[in-house]
Order: C-alpha cells, then sequence, then structure tokens
C-alpha cells in the first residue's frame, strides 16, 4: 500500500461521510426540537434518491442533461421535504405525548409502509441513475485520478454544515430550533407556534436526508435495501457524534468513514504469517470505533446526557405468581399444545403452525423479560436469533453435529454475541438503548450477508435438518416445546427472583435503586445475556423448523414482529407476550403471506395500535374496560 | 457531643462550575446519633455538598471520609454498600411493587444477594422488611401497591428503604419537603427517634426553619458556597453572619411579605 492510494481512499471517506452526515443531521435536528428518533429516516433517504433517478431523465429530456441532473436532486429534496412535512401533520403530532416505545414503534411502522410504497412504484430491480454532467472527469492528485465527482461530494458534507450552523444561528428559525431543543416547555410557554416550528423541522430533516440520498445518484443504483443499512449507518454516527449535536453528526461521521476508508486501502495485510483482508473488515472497524468512544464517552462525542424522561402512561400492578385458576389454564394450554401431533393425524399442517408459534413464543418471552421488567425496548432482538440460527445451522451441517449439540453450539453463539453487544447497550437508556441495539442487529445482519465463506451470504446455510428421532415434524414440534416450556419456566422464575425484582426496581427509579446499592448496569447486562441466550434457542430451532437460515430471517422486520407481539399481549404481563406471539402468528400465517406487501401490512397494523391506543395497549384496555 | 472518630468528616471540599464556586473549602463533620442539619439560602451550595458526600458529583479539591475511610468518588451505589441511606427531596420508590416488596428489594441489595436468578424474593428479608415498615409506621399498609401511597407515606417507605441496609449515616435530601405541617411534625420526630434508637448519624438539607431550629443537634450554614457557621441551634440563630446571608440588606417585615 502506498501513500497515494491511502490519501485516494481518505478523498472517499470524506465523500461517504457527506452522504452519512447528511441523514444522521437531519435524524439529530428532528430529535432535537421533537424528541422523537426518526425511524423512517433512512427510507426518506431512500426516496430521495428513487425520486432521484426517476426525475433526471425526464428533466433531461426537457431542459438538457445538466440542469435535469441537477434539477432532479433539488426536486428529490423538496418532494421529500413536503412529505415529512404532510407525515408529521397526519401522524406524529398525534404522538408526541405518546410513550417513547411508541413514537419508535409509529415511525418504524412508517418505514414498513414507505419501504412497500417504494417496491409497488418501482418494482423490486435496481434502479441506476445518470452520471453527473460536469462531474465526469477526474484531477490528478499525486499521481492518482480521483473523480470529480467524488470531490464535490466531499465539499458538500462541509458546505452543508456551514449553511445549516448559518441557518440556526442567524435566522429567526434557527434560534427557535434551538431554543426549543435546549427546552421545549418554555418555547410553548413563550406563545410560539409549536405546530407550525415542529412541522418545519421534520420538513427540514427529511428533506436534507432526501438531498443526501439524490446526491448518489451518480455513485450507487436506487434499492430497496437502503432505508435500513442508511438508518444503522445512521444510528451509530449519531450515537458517537451525540444525539441532537450536528458537527457532532458530521465529526462521527468523518471518522466512521475514514476509518471504513484506511480498511479497505489497507486491503490483505500480513501480520506474522496470517494474512488478513483488511477490507471486509470495515464492519468491525465501525463497531470498535463506536466501542471506544461510547467506554469514553457514554453520550457520545458532544452529546449530553438526557434528562429521565418522565414516565408516561400507568405504572403497572404488582406482579403476582399464578393463583389457582392460572395454574390451571396454564397447565391445560400446556396439555393442548402438547396433544398437537395427534391433530396431525387430522391436518398435516396443524404441527407445522403450531411448531412457529412455540417458537414465537421463546422469541417473545425473551424479548419481554428487557421490554417489561427491565424498561429497556431493544430494536434489535433480531440478531441473537440470527446469531442462535446461523451456530445451530453451521454446526449441524458444516461441523456435521448431531441436532442437540448443535442447538447447544448456536444458544451459546447467541450467548457469547449478547453478553458482548449488551456490553455497550446497558450503558444507555430510551431511545439510545434501541439505537445501539438496531445498530448491532444491522452489524450482525450484514456480517450474515457478507461472510460468504461461513454463512452462505444471500443465499444463506441449507439442509440443516434434524436428525432421528426429532426428523419427524412430531418429534421437533416436541422438543421445540420443550425447550421452549424450559425457556420460558426460566424467564418466570427470573423476574420473581432478585434479579428480577432488582430489573423492575432500576426500571421504576434508577436514583433509588443506585442509592440502595443496586448495580443497575450489572443487573441489566445478566438480564441482557440471559435473554439473548434464550433469544438463540429460539432462533436455532427455527433453524431446524425451516431446514434453512438465511439473513432475511434475521433482517430488522424479526426484531420488529417480537416488538409488536410483545406488545399486541401487553407488556405489563407475563403471559402477555405468549398470547401476542401466538396471535401474530396466526395472522401473518392466515392474512399476511396472501400478500407481497405484507411488511405495509404489518406497518398499517402497527399504526393502528398506536393511534388507537396512544397510552400503550394494556392502558388502552383498562381505559375501555372502565368506561362502559 | 460525642468525642469518637466522626461518622462523617468532609474536608476543604472545593466545586467549580465554569467561573462559579459552587463550593468553597468547606469542612465539617458528624458524630454519631447526631442529627446535624445543612442549610442556606439558595444557590448556597447545599446541594452540590450533598451530591459530592453521596457521590454523584466528584469534587475538585478536598475530601469525604467515612468512619476514617476516604470515600471521594465513588460510585453511589459503592457508598451506599458502606452503610450510608439516602432519601430524595421528591421521594422515589419502586411504584410497581408492593410496599413490602420495596423493602425487600432494598434488604436484598443490602446484603448483596441481587445476583441471584431462582430464589423466589418474596420469601426473601421477608421478617425483617416488616420489622423495619413497624419501626417507621407502615406496617400496615405493606401489601399496597408503592404506586397507590399518599406522599407521605411514600417518604415514610423511602425512609424504611435507606434504613435497609443498617447504615451509619442517612443523607436527607429536604425530608419533609412536600408535606403538610403536621406530617412535618411527626416526620421528623420519628428521624429523631430512629437516631437514637439506632445511635445513627443524620446529615440533613431542610428550607423549612421550624424543622430545623425545633429538632437538629447542630447546624451549619453555607452562603455562596463558604461555610459561614457551623453549632447549636441557639448559636447559629443569633449569628449576625447567618442573618445577614439570609435577609441580605432586606428587613424581615418587607421579606416576610407576600
Amino acid at each position: 500500500m502506498s501513500f497515494e492510494s491511502l490519501l485516494f481512499q481518505a478523498v472517499n471517506g470524506f465523500a461517504s461521510a457527506s452522504g452519512l452526515f447528511l441523514v444522521a443531521a437531519g435524524l439529530s435536528i428532528i430529535f432535537g426540537v421533537t424528541r422523537i428518533v426518526n425511524m423512517a429516516h433512512g427510507s426518506f433517504y431512500m426516496l430521495g434518491l428513487y425520486l432521484a433517478v426517476t426525475l433526471a431523465p425526464r428533466l433531461g429530456e426537457v431542459f438538457g442533461d445538466a440542469l435535469g441532473f441537477w434539477g432532479a436532486i433539488l426536486g428529490a429534496a423538496l418532494i421529500t421535504a413536503a412529505l415529512g412535512a404532510l407525515v408529521e401533520v397526519l401522524l406524529l403530532r398525534r404522538i408526541y405525548a405518546a410513550p417513547e416505545l411508541y413514537q419508535l414503534l409509529a415511525t418504524f411502522a412508517l418505514l414498513l409502509i414507505l419501504s412497500d410504497a417504494t417496491l409497488a412504484l418501482w418494482g423490486p430491480e435496481d434502479i441506476l441513475g445518470p452520471r453527473a454532467p460536469g462531474l465526469t472527469g477526474t484531477v490528478e492528485l499525486l499521481g492518482r485520478q480521483l473523480p470529480d465527482s467524488d470531490i464535490f461530494l466531499a465539499l458538500i458534507g462541509p458546505i452543508v454544515l456551514i449553511v445549516l450552523h448559518i441557518v440556526l444561528t442567524r435566522t429567526r428559525f434557527g434560534r427557535l430550533v434551538r431554543a426549543a431543543t435546549q427546552d421545549r416547555e418554555m418555547v410553548a410557554a413563550l406563545g410560539i407556534n409549536e405546530a407550525v416550528l415542529f412541522t418545519a423541522v421534520f420538513a427540514l430533516g427529511t428533506g436534507i436526508a432526501g438531498f443526501g440520498g439524490a446526491l448518489q445518484m451518480a455513485r450507487e443504483p436506487a434499492n430497496l435495501a437502503l432505508d435500513l443499512s442508511v438508518l444503522g449507518d445512521a444510528f451509530v454516527v449519531v450515537v458517537i457524534g451525540g444525539l441532537g449535536s450536528i458537527r457532532g453528526a458530521y465529526l462521527a461521521a468523518l471518522l466512521v468513514a475514514e476509518v471504513k476508508a484506511l480498511c479497505t486501502a489497507l486491503g490483505i495485510v500480513e501480520v506474522a504469517g496470517f494474512t488478513f483482508n483488511m477490507s471486509r473488515l470495515t464492519l468491525v472497524a465501525e463497531f470498535l470505533v463506536m466501542a471506544v468512544v461510547l467506554v469514553v464517552r457514554p453520550h457520545g462525542l458532544f452529546g449530553r446526557p438526557l434528562p429521565p424522561a418522565a414516565r408516561r402512561g400507568d405504572m403497572e400492578a404488582p406482579l403476582a405468581p399464578l393463583g389457582q385458576r392460572g395454574r390451571f389454564l396454564v397447565l391445560a394450554a400446556l396439555a393442548l399444545f402438547a396433544a398437537v401431533p395427534l391433530f396431525g393425524l387430522v391436518s398435516s399442517y396443524a404441527p407445522v403452525l403450531a411448531l412457529d408459534m412455540v417458537i414465537a413464543a421463546l422469541f417473545a418471552a425473551s424479548l419481554h423479560l428487557l421490554m417489561g421488567p427491565g424498561g429497556l425496548a431493544s430494536f434489535g432482538h433480531a440478531a441473537y436469533f440470527g446469531l442462535g440460527a446461523y451456530g445451530t445451522a453451521y454446526a449441524a451441517t458444516v461441523l456435521g453435529l448431531p441436532t442437540p449439540l448443535a442447538l447447544g453450539v448456536g444458544i451459546i453463539t447467541a450467548s457469547a454475541g449478547a453478553v458482548l453487544f449488551g456490553w455497550f447497550c446497558v450503558r444507555l437508556e430510551g431511545v439510545y438503548f434501541a439505537m445501539l441495539t438496531l445498530a448491532f442487529a444491522q452489524i450482525v445482519w450484514s456480517i450474515a450477508h457478507q461472510w460468504e465463506e461461513v454463512t452462505g451470504g444471500s443465499n444463506g446455510l441449507f439442509g440443516v435438518w434434524p436428525d432421528a428421532p426429532f426428523d419427524s415434524a412430531g418429534g421437533l414440534y416436541l422438543a421445540a416445546l420443550a425447550v421452549t416450556v424450559l425457556g420460558l419456566v426460566l424467564l418466570r422464575r427470573l423476574v420473581f427472583a432478585p434479579l428480577g425484582l432488582a430489573l423492575r426496581a432500576a426500571r421504576d427509579s434508577r436514583l433509588r435503586a443506585e442509592a440502595s446499592g443496586i448495580a443497575v448496569e450489572k443487573v441489566r447486562w445478566l438480564a441482557f445475556a440471559v435473554a439473548g441466550t434464550l433469544c438463540g434457542a429460539a432462533g436455532g430451532l427455527f433453524a431446524f423448523a425451516k431446514g434453512s437460515i438465511s439473513p432475511e430471517a434475521i433482517s430488522v422486520g424479526r426484531s420488529i414482529d417480537g416488538l409488536v407481539m410483545v406488545l399486541l399481549g401487553g407488556v405489563h404481563s407475563l403471559m402477555g407476550p405468549l398470547l401476542g406471539a401466538g396471535g401474530l402468528t396466526l395472522l401473518q400465517d392466515m392474512v399476511m403471506r396472501e400478500s407481497p406487501f405484507w411488511r405495509g401490512l404489518l406497518g398499517l397494523l402497527i399504526l393502528a395500535l398506536v393511534l388507537a391506543f396512544p397510552s400503550g395497549l394494556a392502558g388502552g384496555l383498562r381505559r375501555v374496560r372502565s368506561t362502559p | 457531643m460525642n468525642v469518637s472518630t466522626p461518622v462523617l468528616e468532609i474536608s476543604a471540599l472545593t466545586k467549580h462550575y465554569g467561573g462559579v464556586r459552587a463550593l468553597d473549602g468547606v469542612s465539617f463533620a458528624i458524630a454519631p446519633g447526631e442529627l446535624l442539619a445543612l442549610i442556606g439560602p439558595n444557590g448556597a451550595g447545599k446541594s452540590t455538598c450533598f451530591n459530592i458526600v453521596n457521590g454523584q458529583l466528584r469534587p475538585d479539591a478536598g475530601e469525604v471520609r467515612l468512619k476514617g475511610r476516604d470515600i471521594t468518588g465513588l460510585a453511589p451505589r459503592r457508598i451506599a454498600r458502606l452503610g450510608v441511606g439516602r432519601t430524595f427531596q421528591v421521594a422515589s420508590v419502586f411504584g410497581s411493587m408492593t410496599v413490602r416488596e420495596n423493602v425487600q428489594m432494598a434488604l436484598i441489595a443490602a446484603r448483596g444477594q441481587v445476583f441471584r436468578l431462582w430464589a423466589p424474593a418474596h420469601r426473601m428479608a421477608r421478617e425483617e422488611a416488616l420489622a423495619l415498615l413497624q419501626q417507621t409506621g407502615m406496617a400496615a399498609q405493606a401489601e399496597r401497591p408503592a404506586a397507590t401511597l399518599a406522599y407521605g407515606d411514600v417518604k415514610r417507605l423511602e425512609l424504611s428503604m435507606a434504613l435497609a441496609g443498617d447504615p451509619g449515616l442517612l443523607l436527607m435530601d429536604e425530608p419533609t419537603a412536600g408535606m403538610s405541617g403536621e406530617e412535618r411534625q411527626a416526620m421528623i420526630a420519628l428521624v429523631r427517634s430512629l437516631t437514637r434508637a439506632r445511635d445513627l448519624a443524620v446529615l440533613f438539607t431542610e428550607h423549612a426553619m421550624d424543622v430545623v431550629f425545633g429538632h437538629a443537634d447542630r447546624v451549619v450554614v453555607l452562603a455562596r458556597g463558604r461555610l459561614i457557621a457551623n453549632g447549636s441551634v441557639e448559636e447559629v440563630r443569633n449569628d449576625p453572619a447567618v442573618r445577614a446571608a439570609y435577609l441580605g440588606g432586606v428587613t424581615p417585615a418587607a421579606s416576610e411579605a407576600p
């Protein structure tokens, strides 16, 4: 590797940093004022790119190539901004007072809907945009040819940073935004029209994201995976830079992009006789940067600790062990599920569906440990599901281990992942926790996607079939039922044990818990590890149930399924997640698989839930009951 | 006053915020069984001093010693485990648990049994929890969810929890804030009897002067980050520096007008 190639990659790093910064900056501004983390932010970036590649040729026909190209970028930014304003007025306005988790879910539902809308409008194929007119040449720098367009992109980031800075410090709008970021109540009390301010800020943020997407027209094709991959990157950037800080976002974007560029520049490196391909380590590098920053500054480079969010919604009732009637019902349900293989004689589909439900139950219950007693909404529980599934599949196919051992390997893999990622996640709370868990899940997904030798890349691993006696539908089902029941018993004991009590204590009042001598972070870390381990068991069973595992099955959609299951059943009840898991599995099986747009349908279902019960489903039901 | 080693000894505590000296070389000590009030006008540095003692803030200079041991800059939970109980200005308890479970949780934490995953917590430290609730007059409400308690009872529950580790020192940030006059007197009388029964030292901040002058053994007065008085209730009451700090140039009659 030469100095020149390093420099070349450094310029490339600046170009990528601009793209990252534009998304992260919008996210930060919106959060600063509205206190909402916009999960759909990557979707606006993706829409910006789709709009630009569509507009450019059409405008080009009328106004000529150059005007068409730049006009398309501007047009795409304006249309995404207008769409953002529309979304704010129609959706966000209704949920500003809702609990954080519901705000995250609502914007995530928006992501699902926008994703399917894009699929419906533009189809599944990637779309290439035209090259930038006037920027097709190269500049010679130290003997290397640097594309003009990269240099242009490298400059855009700092330019937007400066423009934003001027807007925020010199204009009335900017002063209002900064005032609202510091003290929202005060701005409202001063008689500022908050509604207009919020709409404008959301439009500005989404417009910048759309602009960032449109600028990529000459660099990468428009594709449907962009929304989530950009969102994951933006979360990492925002966590590093500090939520709400614009310069933090730029610095963090630069840091991440340059470290990635450096890995690419280093290429294949030989250390002590081993050869590493550093360019494959870009994901790990991003992770390491974040790790170092979070250890030194838990709220990011320029972030400040958020004031503890006031508890919204009702305080839950004390958990009580099951009474006689409850025990009877549980035993009856268990007997029913154990008898499912008998129904198989009548309908061969019954055990298959029941297996899905049993696996979903373990998945949802493990997530509920964090969400319910822990009060920590994980948006990346799919990571541990995936680690369990891939660990099991690899052990069963490549290593040829017997079924129980293979499942054991999967569980250990998930457990190790949860211990590692959990150490970082439990340092944060609220939206930061949600973002970091999602970012880790994106990293696991990307590794599954890219590490072809082990994971089989986008095709995944095939032929993951259990050996006898688990090779019949009934055999595997009963084994899965046994594992799930074991896991559920463990979770239940844990919730009523000192650790579970401490977990609830830290959720109710972290201050009081610390003052009582409870090591809150350690308690949460252990709970995170337990949840990840049991989730890994669910993932391992899933691999055997389907006979294969692919990145598709462990995408963010899986994490969101878990959240919906827990919310459907009610966060405040230990049985809730089980009912929710059963309900959503049935619903997906019967209704949603029929449509290519089932993601969008799921999004609409989530939105309906959130808008109908903005104080939480459990609270909503209680309200319905109390007003006959 | 007891002449044995002080329970708490703070020396030359200093803390700056930018150019402002929130705390400037403050030193005092508390003996076992002593009820010490820390008072001062708004912005005097009471909260800063309090938060350094309980570990939420790290001082720029100076030292905090607990029974002779240096605890400066330790995390709040470590200080708690060394036998320092505390209550907050806005009482804070575990709302989703019953009153009894709240105290059980505090006892389990004090005994270092938090990391048990299988044993049912409701059987642990049950009798001790009820005994503590008896002492604070909360036994009758043991099975109520803490979220449904009246505020005065939340404060009593918090006190029961603060006593769980059998601490030698109790830090109380405005123990009677938000309570009615009658409740205030009952609360401070309860704290007074506990200090006697357990040889417990209490450091408390307070705005209600009837509480301070009616019950404290000794009063420490801060103003603009400096210690301006440290003595008995009588001494402090008649100290001209204290009067000046509280009243400034305003006459008493004017300052009492609404």
